[in-house]
């Protein structure tokens, strides 16, 4: 189990991981490769969701830049060993939404979370709300030491999210 | 409501093999739809290398806010891909076992029919669109058209 919270720029503000039995090395081959290629997944599946997305009555280009929260985003893409989970936090990816200059919307920092599960993993939707909404808000969007985009580490705020992620029954 | 919408095949190389609506949809461009399948197969891969656990599959389920997106990759590399409603039950089981076989049947059996060409088969087509329009009139969704 790992979790990203990348900024709108597609930089790793934060990582952990739980448990990888696969280490970077034979994937990606560094952790900067790792995090680029991951934003790059995510950014790459949110623009197919939104262009490939039945239910939108106007046909939309892959890639085309459109508004934060506009179009179908995607919760989750399912391997045979893992489920990546993925919320994208109001102040959105930056790389494929032109931004309405930062007035007005809440510019925090934060692009997307990401989580990976073991595949049997429901839904996690809500509780990545719950850790975008009551932990990285009020932990670290809070807290006067963060300066929004850059990479943060505060012992409250992981504190917090491996207590979490116990509750859930996710660790051992 | 449970529904299928529909299935694309793509070959060994990415490129984009066979497509077919079996639902009302907006109509994505051609140039589009070969763009989004060849990304589609690209990210399959990305994500079974950034893989936190060894030995991981490709993509085999999406799930976004209005589709499902399930994904079957043969052992000789091509990828079905079919669209369908959210949580609509079966989808995987249907891919992996009828579709397969009628591909089988109908595309891989032809003689006339080359790997990595563009399927082109009446039958295969005719068969499917029933086999679609079956399954989704037992949820009583007929096809909107």
């Amino acid at each position: 189990m790992t979790f990203y919270i990348f900024n709108r720029k597609g930089r790793c503000q934060y990582y952990h991981e739980w448990q990888r039995l696969k280490p970077v090395r034979q994937g990606a081959g560094s952790q900067e490769e790792d995090f680029k290629l991951m934003f790059g997944l995510c950014w790459s599946m949110r623009a197919l969701a939104t262009a490939i997305d039945p239910k939108s009555p106007s046909m939309k280009q892959m890639g085309a830049p459109m508004r934060i929260g506009d179009g179908c985003s995607f919760n989750s893409i399912k391997t045979s060993s893992f489920k990546l989970q993925f919320l994208e936090s109001p102040s959105g990816l930056k790389a494929s939404w032109r931004m309405p200059g930062s007035g007005g919307q809440p510019c925090w920092g934060a692009g997307c979370f990401v989580l990976t599960t073991d595949p049997s993993v429901g839904s996690m939707v809500e509780q990545l709300q719950y850790i975008y909404a009551s932990l990285f808000v009020e932990l670290v969007v809070k807290n006067p030491l963060y300066t929004p985009g850059e990479p943060f580490l505060f012992e409250p705020f992981s504190a917090a999210l491996n207590k979490y992620m116990r509750a859930l029954g996710l660790l051992s | 409501m449970p529904a299928m919408y529909s299935l694309w095949i793509v070959g060994r190389n990415g490129g984009l093999l066979y497509s077919r609506d079996f639902w009302q949809l907006p109509p994505i461009e051609f140039n589009d739809k070969l763009r989004l399948a060849s990304s589609w197969f690209g990210m399959c891969g990305i994500s079974a290398q950034l893989s936190p656990m060894p030995d991981s599959s490709g993509i085999q389920l999406m799930q976004a806010d209005t589709f499902d997106l399930h994904s079957f990759h043969t052992l000789t590399g091509t990828t079905f891909m079919l669209l369908t409603e959210p949580h609509t039950p079966d989808a995987a089981e249907l891919l992996r076992t009828t579709v397969y076989e009628l591909y089988c049947d109908y595309v891989l059996k032809n003689p006339f029919h080359e790997m990595d060409q563009v399927v082109k088969s009446e039958l295969f087509d005719h068969n499917l669109v029933a086999l679609f329009a079956a399954v989704n009139r037992r949820w009583g969704v007929g096809l909107a058209q």
